[in-house]
């Protein structure tokens, strides 16, 4: 698939729009077309967020997503809004420690993955974001696990450089998820 | 012969458009004089205002700026900015400095920007015909208090040196008058310890000067000067409202 | 030429700016804009530039006029209603024939609104932004590259014609981030202006920035002056970007964002059989009317696809002198205008419904 239309959407405060960042910078080490754009809101924290990621070999038009073919959800609101949105054949990526019910459209994949959980227990509770998307790029392809890692190292800003090994920790926990 | 008096080299050879008797003659004069005896004319640019001395760009003889009403403190703030070697003042009056100017004015001071503000307090706006300024005095009869100025629909007076006094922004704040030869000596000293104090670096300095306006307080020129001395120095003491420098406090 | 870099909107044109020897921002923090002013805070110290934040809208532009004064570039930078608050000063520095370079990243109105996309300002930055007859130039980037070009552009063309210009973009342009490729560094020209106000040195005579004139036929004759400039500006400026016109039967217009959501709608168009072209107005002031008058003899109609409730759809009615009807897909209030929305509009067209 050459051209992957992310919507990344959940709480403000999880990351979301660094998740979309380090798929950005991945896309921009692989001198991809692309555009990440934000919601943006009066709040800083707890309101709802979302951004989305364009990657494609064409240029891109709208970097407006109508029919994303790749949604990750970490909340409730976010499934309920988002849902019906992703296109046939798309793929859907749910934090199922947070969001407890079931998808009912069968003609997308749905990946349930307990991210929240598994960060917890590998203590880094903030991380969950990045499990998810390392199962984004594992099912996805959306860009390479090489480019990826360069991606982060560019995300991560300068003082929080210290963490970028536990990001790649919790990127490799949610490609392995999806295989077990 | 020798000469012992003419006209400042820092003033144009225009003829001033200011009615008889009115002080801002007196008080554009002055800040000519300090300009020549500070050697800074060519590297002095003054901001006009809007009201009576809107076109004072026409009477000085460095680089003027005309800017919209109440904004020569932002106007001055960027001509500084550009380029902090210049010396830049500039000239306004109640209506311009403290109503509708009065963010920028508490802004630019609250800054210490290193400008040189002259401000004329007569009391009333002169340009547009007489109309009630922020700084007119209770009771005052304007065009727009025919009935005197009522404190209970109209709100009293500002007394700006003492405003910005509360801020820690401005160098120096003095209150002065030219109602006769002895307050024109000090009102020339305040002045020139303003542009001092922005040559030396030591930031905002606003000199307020009591004036007269006898076309719209309906007074001869004479009579003018002498309410300056009976009503408006009452609600405006004359005196040092700040100086870091230490003198003269208090 | 350097690198490609991944940049937000808002914070590619201010580094833009600084390339372009910008070396003097005054701004006011509001949404969807503020990263100018941060990314300005944190840059301009380091190169010994000036970031200031100013008291209000109105004072930046005023401070902004001080540093135009002085013949340096200058710019602000706010959203919307900010803008509405520099109307006073922009029309000082238009009055005053200074240059400068204003940046409205556009929200919904009126009032205070909303803090999402919107292109509602089009008539504000296009019929002159303040009291008086003037115009001020008005650049409409439709991604982040342009963003950069666009205010490179913005102050080379405000200083070659000495007079306010305007980089008119909206919430999502300034928001969104895209790889770009940011401008090499302008030489600056300190050569001193012959207008400007640096101090006599005792040499000349004194300048004055003034736009205040009281004889009648002394204003007047300034202002004819202004407008044949502006004629000049007509005839060489206009910018513009055509898309799939060449066998086009209806043509969109459409700048920024909704240019970009109609590239996907004239795509999606093509597969169900309708052809249809864009041309995207790149400086909205001077409006590129004869493209638009060519395209008039060839097409069967056109739809104006815009953030708002069809300003832009009066001049492109003008530019064609009415000769083909004119279709509107408008959005307003910071909703964008879908690709589905633009579909339905071709459809009218297509049947010519009115």
């Amino acid at each position: 698939m050459a051209d992957h239309q992310i919507i990344i959407a959940g709480f403000g405060g999880q990351g979301l729009l660094f998740s979309g960042k380090v798929l950005a910078y991945a896309g921009l080490a692989e001198d991809r077309q692309l555009s990440w754009l934000p919601s943006y809101g009066p709040e800083m924290r707890g309101g709802t967020a979302n951004c989305t990621v364009i990657l494609s070999d064409e240029p891109i038009g709208s970097p407006i997503v109508d029919h994303p073919n790749v949604v990750m959800v970490m909340n409730n609101p976010s499934l309920d809004k988002y849902e019906n949105m992703v296109a046939p054949g798309g793929k859907l990526f749910i934090d199922s420690a947070l969001i407890s019910r079931k998808v009912e459209r069968d003609d997308i994949d749905v990946y349930y993955i307990p991210a929240t959980q598994l960060a917890k227990d590998m203590g880094a509770p903030t991380l969950a974001n990045m499990i998810l998307l390392g199962a984004i790029v594992k099912e996805t392809g959306c860009v390479s696990a090489e480019h990826l890692e360069e991606g982060l190292r560019h995300a991560v800003p300068a003082r929080h450089a210290d963490l970028i090994d536990l990001n790649i920790q919790a990127l490799e926990l949610g490609k392995n998820y999806t295989q077990a | 012969m020798a000469v012992v008096f003419d006209k400042p080299k820092s003033l144009t050879d225009n003829v001033l458009h200011y009615c008889p008797g009115c002080t801002h003659g007196i008080v554009h004069r002055l800040v000519a004089e300090v300009i020549d005896e500070l050697g800074i004319e060519g590297r002095t640019i003054g901001i006009a205002p809007v009201g009576c001395s809107v076109m004072a760009y026409d009477y000085f003889t460095v680089d003027m700026v005309e800017a919209a009403h109440g904004r020569a403190p932002a106007v001055a703030t960027g001509v500084k900015r550009s380029d902090p070697s210049k010396i830049v003042f500039t000239y306004q009056g109640d209506g311009d400095l403290a109503s509708i100017g009065m963010c920028e004015t508490v802004h630019s001071a609250a800054r210490g920007e290193n400008i040189t503000i002259i401000f004329i307090n007569n009391a009333i706006y002169g340009m547009t015909g007489g109309q009630m300024a922020p700084t007119s005095l209770p009771g005052q009869v304007t065009q727009t208090s025919p009935y005197g100025r009522n404190t209970e629909t109209q709100g009293f007076p500002i007394r700006v040196c003492e405003l910005l006094s509360e801020l820690d922004g401005p160098a120096y704040l003095e209150r002065v008058t030219v109602n006769n030869v002895k307050n024109v000596r000090n009102a020339k000293k305040a002045i020139k310890k303003a542009f001092q104090n922005q040559i030396d670096g030591k930031g905002f300095s606003l000199v307020e000067v009591l004036s007269s306006c006898p076309t719209n307080w309906g007074m001869t020129p004479q009579k003018a000067l002498e309410w300056i001395d009976e009503k408006m120095i009452p609600y405006y003491p004359l005196g040092v409202y700040r100086d870091k420098d230490g003198e003269n406090n208090g | 030429m350097q690198e490609k870099v991944l940049m937000k909107g808002n914070e590619a044109l201010a580094e833009a700016a600084i390339l372009a020897g910008c070396r003097h921002y005054f701004g006011y923090p509001i949404t969807p804009q503020t990263e100018v002013a941060a990314y300005m805070s944190k840059k301009m110290p380091k190169i010994g530039g000036v970031f200031l934040q100013a008291e209000s809208e109105i004072a930046a532009i005023n401070m902004v006029y001080g540093v135009a004064a002085t013949g340096k570039r200058a710019m602000t930078s706010s959203s919307s209603p900010g803008i509405a608050l520099k109307c006073e000063g922009i029309s000082y520095l238009a009055g005053s024939d200074l240059p400068a370079l204003i940046v409205n990243v556009q929200r919904g109105g009126p009032g205070l609104g909303g803090i999402q996309p919107s292109q509602s300002d089009y008539f504000l930055a296009t019929r002159g932004p303040g009291h008086g007859d003037f115009h001020v130039i008005v650049l409409a980037p439709a991604s982040v590259q342009e963003m950069a070009d666009m205010t490179l552009k913005g102050f080379e063309l405000a200083d070659k014609y000495r007079m306010p210009c305007m980089l008119l973009a909206d919430g999502t342009m300034g928001q969104m981030m895209e790889p770009v490729v940011l401008p090499d560094p302008v030489e600056i020209d300190t050569t001193p202006k012959d207008w400007a106000v640096t101090g006599t040195e005792c040499k000349r005579e004194h300048h004055i920035v003034n736009s205040l004139y009281l004889s009648p036929k002394k204003l007047e004759d300034i202002n004819l002056e202004r407008f044949e400039r502006y004629k000049k500006i007509e005839e060489e400026e206009c910018l513009w970007e055509e898309f799939m016109m060449e066998d086009a039967d209806i043509c969109i217009v459409s700048c920024g964002i909704t240019a970009r959501v109609s590239r996907n709608a004239i795509l999606e168009a093509r597969k169900q059989g309708i052809k249809v072209g864009m041309i995207r107005p790149i400086t909205l002031w001077p409006f590129p009317k004869k493209p638009l008058l060519a395209a008039a003899d060839k097409v069967k109609s056109f739809i104006s696809v815009e953030l708002n409730m069809g300003q832009m759809k009066e001049d492109i009615e003008l530019a064609i002198r009415c000769k083909k009807p004119v279709y509107g897909c408008t959005r307003v209030g910071g909703m964008i205008t879908t690709v589905d929305d633009i579909l339905a509009s071709i459809k009218e067209a297509e049947k010519g419904e009115e």
